[in-house]
């Protein structure tokens, strides 16, 4: 079985959390520069695989950073509903990180 | 040169109780001014809608209690924001009978007491709409009309720093605020102390989640900020924690799009040369934050509405054919529903079923929901203005789960578990209906303060 590299072997932090009550944003944050930097080279999270990959349109897509004072990369997608709507998912927008674990790190 | 100290014990007042060690470490260091803000949006529409606390009284009260003890041994000021969650009227009320019970049991000596309030009635925004202010919406929403304000329960507005600065100057020792930006809580005695606006608001954004800019994650502890021009020195006050430039700047982009700006009333702060240093083991510095004022101020509402009442019920389902074949099920059930109570348009219904174990979580956004999960987990979800009505619809929507009709089921006593037969009464539901900001001529126009006196001696000895 190959062994293939992933985002969770690389970043300290993978989180979601509301950004406003529209928003969810991403955090990708690394401990170490060089993951970061292998991360960031890499091509790993682009605004492309972000919505490929959430299944979502572009414009959904608001924001896209690579964050260098904290070594991180952070993404913000607009909710289908607000949070707390009826039919709502998840309030605190804290568990949609986890499809990010298992992107492939070359 | 100014400095200014301020221990700051949790991130949301009473939404868990504060942990006390690691504020009394912080009280021996004596600081000038203790601050917490007690409210989030991320309770979601209900608590500001109903007008209601998501915390329990007993956890607020113990958190005032410990922090309204410490601030009058030492004699500085404490702030609290948002008050109750909400930071609606209701709130505000509720703290400062808190603090006057507190106060009483302890005998405290008299203190000042400044309450601001941040309400704001529809007929208000209505008028301030008629008279040609424009409330723009947010985060891609439109501006608001009149129906989105009639159909609005609740709004408060966000304050910035200057009502709580302006009531300390005027000599509260206890400041209850209602909805302010976090940040503000802290920015406005840093700005009493003659430090600017960047900051004052950066070192704000800094510490409005107490021991969250630390590591490794821990919630409500204390941390402990020296604050100087360009000169924020944040420590962590809990002994397995630090704070680190790693920790700080990763807290400078928590939970917002953009970790460059902090929005407030006045304007905004620039954080994106903003720079982080390791002082000692348990101190990061941080500096270079820049204040942008606003060419035209806006406070920012926030709006709650009711949809409907609620109801909830629980399903599982374990036959393989009745979970891959979920969606007929579901399609069958709702066809139904439409027959019985007009479509959900004309009926004014809406149901809702959660897959748990399938998709529950993320729903659309999940990139790989099982094709076969071992059971489902369903949560039925259904809304109706009236409440016997929602009841009826749920149970409804739950049983054709049961008796849902699909060519190949074989077991045919029943095509769903049902924990209970039975609906839960949910809370109704709210959605946010107001994310949006309203020009102001002034930072405090729409806020009103009451200054008084707390004495607990009296209502002791009587």
């Amino acid at each position: 079985m190959r062994n293939i590299a992933t985002l969770r072997d690389f970043a300290s932090t993978v989180r979601s959390k509301n950004a406003g009550v529209d928003h969810i944003t991403f955090d990708i944050i690394f401990r170490e520069r060089e993951s970061f930097e292998r991360v960031r080279d890499a091509k790993v999270i682009t605004p492309e695989v972000v919505c490929r990959l959430l299944r979502v349109t572009p414009d959904r897509l608001t924001d896209f950073v690579v964050f260098e004072p904290a070594n991180a990369i952070k993404f913000t997608i607009r909710r289908e509903r607000p949070s707390g709507s009826p039919g709502e998912r998840d309030v605190f927008g804290s568990q949609q990180y986890a499809p990010l674990l298992d992107l492939e790190v070359p | 040169m100014a400095e200014i100290t301020i221990l700051c014990p949790t991130g949301h007042l009473g939404f868990t109780p504060l942990e006390k060690a690691s504020f009394l470490a912080g009280v021996e260091l004596k600081p000038d001014v203790i601050v917490a803000d007690s409210g989030s949006c991320d309770i979601g529409p209900y608590p500001l809608g109903a007008d209601s606390q998501a915390s329990p009284e007993a956890w607020q009260r113990h958190d005032l209690e410990i922090m309204l003890l410490a601030a009058r041994r030492l004699g500085v000021p404490m702030i609290v924001g948002s008050a109750s969650d909400t930071g609606t009227d209701r709130g505000v009320e509720q703290y400062v009978r808190l603090i006057r019970d507190i106060a009483a049991q302890h005998g405290l000596a008299p203190f000042s007491l400044a309450a601001i309030y941040s309400e704001l009635s529809r007929e208000e925004v209505l008028s301030r709409m008629a008279a040609g202010a424009r409330v723009r919406g947010l985060d891609g929403r439109a501006d608001a009309d009149r129906a989105l304000i009639e159909r609005t329960d609740r709004i408060v507005a966000v304050m910035d720093a200057q009502p709580i600065a302006a009531a300390l100057r005027a000599g509260a020792e206890v400041v209850i605020a209602g909805r302010a930006s976090d940040c503000a809580l802290f920015a406005a005695p840093i700005l009493n102390a003659g430090i600017s606006e960047a900051t004052a608001y950066y070192a704000g954004k800094l510490m409005e989640c107490a021991s969250f800019c630390c590591e490794p994650f821990m919630g409500k502890e204390s941390i402990f900020g020296r604050v100087a021009e360009d000169d924020i020195r944040i420590t962590a006050l809990h002994p397995g924690q630090r704070c680190t430039p790693a920790s700080l700047a990763s807290h400078a982009m928590y939970e917002r799009r953009d970790p460059f700006r902090e929005h407030v009333l006045s304007g905004y702060v620039d954080m994106s040369q903003c720079r982080y240093e390791q002082l000692d083991a348990k101190t990061t510095r941080a500096s270079g934050a820049r204040w942008v004022p606003a060419a035209q101020p806006m406070a920012k509402l926030e709006g709650a509405g009711k949809v409907g009442e609620r109801r909830l019920a629980i399903v599982g389902m374990r036959d393989p054919y009745m979970i891959a074949n979920i969606d007929k099920a579901i399609a069958w059930a709702r066809a139904r529903l439409a027959e019985r109570f007009g479509t959900p348009e004309e009926g004014g219904w809406q149901v809702f079923y959660h897959l748990y174990g399938r998709d529950g979580v993320m729903g659309p956004m999940d990139p790989s929901p099982p094709a076969n999960p071992h059971e489902l987990g369903i949560v039925v979800e259904a809304l109706c203005s009236d409440a016997k009505r929602a009841e009826e619809i749920c149970a409804l929507a739950a049983r054709n789960l049961f008796y849902a009709r699909l060519p190949e089921v074989k077991g045919t006593a029943g095509a769903a578990a049902l924990m209970a037969d039975e609906v839960l009464a949910g809370k109704p539901g709210y959605e946010w209906t107001l994310n949006h900001v309203i020009p102001v001529a002034s930072a405090t126009e729409l806020f009103r303060t009451r200054l008084l006196t707390i004495d607990g001696t009296t209502r002791k000895a009587a």
